[in-house]
């Protein structure tokens, strides 16, 4: 198709309005969004001096890491750590691996109660956590499981396994049927033809979610709180106890909260793009 | 979609692969409702074991005559309108902003994403931190800029305590309609605007005659969607004001977090299954969709 009229292009725009409409509303919205960022690093790493003194300063004088150094000194923070490891990892291959076959399954087949099982998973995000938790903590305590890790692994399959098929049906659907079918037709069952041809395209899209799932588990608090003791308390509840043992040790939450953040983010930049396209292709497309 | 493989036959294999994920999805949620359900109607007080038995529905009486259940409804509401209504304009504009084309765009929409992968109770301590009133970063700033003479406790006072919570859930939320709306946007075909243009559209035009009702559905699904989540939402509150100062910020959820807590499982499965009640209405429309769009 030929264009007979100019197209309106970003570079023909004046300079007043680009400063106006892109590059002053930009800069606002970064310094909002980052700036309790930059404010919680500033605080790790002030002396106790600096922090309740009255006038606030926006760089400290004398940086210092000692609050790192108690946190995990004193504070034993490796352990909470470790804690939150082992349920975000658990979480997420558990999640993972039945949410795989659960989107194969709804993306490839045709079935009786395909449709009622799709709801069931897509409206699941409906029930209230506070629903789930009140009788998951009883279930828990009755079959012993509370204050192990697996209380929490199960509590958190409640939103990762829904989400996750949805997430992953969607990605299947835009792998075409056409690969496994020639895959299949040149002798190969659907199991080797999914292990063999579909796995290898969906990789990348796995990373996505296991991402996704274990940001969750390593975040999660509301559950973690009830569901742990001291022995297996994840990071989210190891940070709040750090109010009020002796008053609110601002410096240590915030040393805490910078060491909690930065794995997330590292992983999260590396599955940003396709986890962002899985999001928002479902609620785009309707 | 196609369905090639639809066969006449009875085939268990689709069954066989759903059946791990619909078995823990019995054990940890279907199950777990009813007896949450069941619970409901029972005095079931973890700390008076001996006390439990079906009360003829007395949690439900006692919920409607409890101003503290009807208090929190009504500031349910306020939270999710004001919150969910903020986190839309913000990320709105957000979006719109992100869709220039810029240098370093890229690096510009994965960092404003940050807010939305840190934990929530990080996010409540760093704003408590700041919203701190002797302390706090806030009150610098605002008394800098000559817009407060004197230092406020923003968390501990009535009045100031719900907007301080609704600016920190407003801040978590911005990243992920602004994520939503951006690729809603990178959806609308250029002709459309060029069409416009053609006809002479300003840019205000072209934004609510062409942007907004292309974005409609995107809009929708995720508005619902934040809906259900912030109205559940506890940790934002709970860890920055516990509700308080006398109950003026104490939710729906967070009311039936702190009943939880006290191991009164049925009263507070009685009021989670009317703030449940309260979503599924407020959720039909979407329900409605989903069914008829999704389903398929």
């Amino acid at each position: 198709m030929s264009r007979k009229y100019k197209i309106p292009k970003a570079t023909q725009e004046s300079t007043a309005s680009r400063v106006f409409l892109l590059w002053i509303p930009l800069i606002l919205f970064l310094v909002f969004l980052l700036f309790p960022f930059y404010w919680t690093f500033v605080t790790s790493i002030k002396s106790d001096a600096e922090l309740h003194s009255l006038t606030v300063s926006y760089w400290p004088a004398q940086p210092t890491f000692q609050a790192y150094e108690h946190l995990f000194g004193q504070f034993n923070f490796l352990h909470p750590m470790k804690n939150s490891l082992i349920v975000a990892l658990i979480t997420t291959i558990v999640s993972l691996t039945v949410s795989t076959l659960a989107a194969y399954s709804f993306s490839r087949f045709c079935f009786a109660g395909r449709k009622p099982l799709m709801v069931l998973f897509l409206t699941n995000n409906m029930f209230p956590n506070v629903l789930l938790l009140i009788p998951l903590f009883t279930i828990m305590r009755q079959i012993k499981l509370l204050y192990t890790p697996w209380a929490l692994v199960l509590s958190y399959t409640t939103f990762t396994i829904p989400f996750s098929v949805w997430l992953m049906n969607g990605y299947l659907n835009d792998i075409p049927m056409a690969l496994e079918e020639a895959a299949m037709i040149d002798g190969a069952n659907r199991a080797k033809a999914f292990i063999k041809v579909i796995l290898p395209v969906l990789l990348p899209c796995l990373l996505a979610t296991g991402v996704y799932i274990f940001m969750q588990s390593w975040n999660e608090y509301t559950f973690a709180v009830l569901f742990t003791n001291e022995k297996n308390r994840t990071i989210p509840v190891a940070l709040k106890m750090l109010v009020g043992q002796l008053g609110v040790q601002w410096d240590l939450i915030t040393a805490g909260g910078i060491i909690t953040v930065i794995p997330v983010c590292i992983m999260f930049f590396f599955a940003q793009k396709r986890l962002v396209a899985g999001l928002t292709a479902g609620a785009v497309k309707g | 979609m196609e369905l090639k493989s639809r066969r006449k036959r009875f085939n268990i294999y689709p069954y066989l692969l759903l059946a791990p994920a619909l078995i823990i999805m019995l054990s940890v949620v279907i199950v777990p409702i009813f007896n949450a359900f069941n619970m409901s109607f029972m005095n079931y007080n973890l700390t008076r074991p001996n006390k439990m038995g079906y009360n003829n529905f007395g949690n439900y009486v006692k919920m409607l005559n409890d101003s503290d259940f009807t208090g929190a409804l009504w500031r349910t509401v306020v939270w999710v309108v004001f919150g969910v209504g903020g986190q839309f304009l913000f990320g709105f504009m957000l979006a719109l902003i992100l869709n220039k084309y810029f240098r370093g765009r890229g690096v510009a929409r994965a960092v404003s994403l940050i807010p939305w992968v840190t934990p929530g109770v990080l996010i409540a301590l760093m704003w408590s931190w700041m919203f701190d009133g002797n302390y706090g970063v806030i009150n610098d700033l605002l008394m800098k800029l000559h817009l407060i003479d004197d230092k406020i406790a923003y968390l501990a006072r009535k009045d100031t305590a719900m907007p301080s919570v609704i600016i920190t859930i407003i801040w978590q939320g911005i990243p992920f309609f602004a994520l939503m709306i951006l690729a809603g946007l990178q959806g609308i075909p250029g002709d459309l605007y060029e069409a416009a243009a053609i006809d002479g559209a300003t840019g205000i035009q072209k934004l609510f005659y062409v942007t907004i009702p292309s974005l409609r559905n995107t809009i929708f699904v995720t508005t619902m969607l934040r809906v259900i989540w912030v109205a559940n939402s506890v940790d934002v509150i709970f860890n920055m004001t516990n509700g308080g100062p006398a109950n003026s910020t104490q939710t729906l959820a967070v009311y039936v977090y702190k009943k939880a807590s006290s191991l009164d499982m049925g009263y507070a499965s009685a009021m989670a299954i009317a703030l449940m009640l309260v979503l599924l209405v407020a959720a039909i429309p979407y329900l409605k969709s989903t069914f008829a769009e999704k389903g398929a």
